[in-house]
């Protein structure tokens, strides 16, 4: 058991158990911060992988950005230190059952299945072949991907100040 | 404890993923709904990520997928918080069982 692998171990016991403290407390600004936890050890996967401009953008977007986003909207939406109401016994019951079944289906196949590494050299994935082949417009190039998701961000911007701006004629 | 390898990441991508799932099924608040679509999506992007590292790491394409993922899901969950902020502005409540109100 080397150092590398305890962190392996420690990193994903980390994104699980903060993951599943996410979805089952009852208190939602620690469901927010739990998040955050998991989204966190995700990001130190990554870091363990070596694909670190993954990490970094991962910590810069979701850590910095989207729960950010998640927690001012908690703020403006929820009374402070309310508890979400309890759920029925059966709903929770019938979902950890759905979850548990389709990840002993998603295990199983995975026990079954042989993956097939292939024998070429490895590329590095640091920023200069990043780049040059996000920017490429050759065969294996991500020009045409990376302006539409420009355009998405572009409309999901205006699309944001149109639904959030909309005031209702009957509420003056 | 064997060193971890491929699988050992895929079964932490499908238990994030089906936390997720159970999330989405359980809660009835829109934002902790939001929460478990986000961790959905990280799985999916560590399950590109150890797929490009461990079987084609001369490709960059796992990583390509991981970022416009990643992008797509700045963009979703932008639209999503307006439009919950929205629905609290009119009901005072972000319950889902008061979001069917939303498709007059």
């Amino acid at each position: 058991m080397t150092g590398s692998s305890i962190i392996f171990y420690l990193l994903a016991a980390l994104t699980l158990v903060s993951g599943l403290l996410a979805v089952t407390t009852r208190m939602i600004f620690r469901a927010a911060i739990y998040l955050l936890f998991s989204l966190i050890g995700i990001a130190g996967i990554y870091f363990w992988l070596q694909y670190e401009f993954i990490a970094a953008v991962q910590i810069v977007v979701y850590v910095g950005g989207i729960v950010v986003l998640i927690i001012f909207s908690i703020f403006l939406t929820q009374q402070a230190g309310e508890q979400l109401p309890k759920q029925k016994l059966g709903r929770q019951l019938f979902s950890a059952l759905a979850a548990f079944c389709g990840l002993a289906l998603v295990m199983l196949q995975l026990s079954q299945h042989v993956f097939t590494e292939t024998g070429n050299e490895p590329i590095e994935p640091n920023v200069t072949n990043i780049g040059n082949q996000m920017l490429g417009i050759n065969d294996n190039g991500y020009a045409l991907p990376f302006e539409l998701v420009s355009m998405l961000l572009l409309a999901a911007l205006i699309g944001c100040i149109v639904i959030a701006l909309k005031i209702k004629p009957e509420s003056k | 404890m064997t060193e971890p390898g491929l699988g050992h990441i895929l079964f932490i991508s499908a238990a994030l993923f089906f936390i997720g799932v159970y999330g989405f099924f359980t809660r009835r608040n829109l934002v902790t709904m939001l929460m478990s679509v986000e961790l959905i999506l990280n799985s999916v992007n560590l399950n590109f990520i150890a797929f490009n590292k461990y079987l084609w790491p001369d490709r960059l394409d796992g990583l390509f997928f991981t970022i416009f993922i990643i992008a797509i899901a700045a963009a979703e969950a932008a639209v999503a918080i307006a439009i919950i902020i929205n629905l609290y502005r009119s009901h005072r409540s972000i319950d889902v069982e008061n979001a069917q109100d939303l498709k007059y």
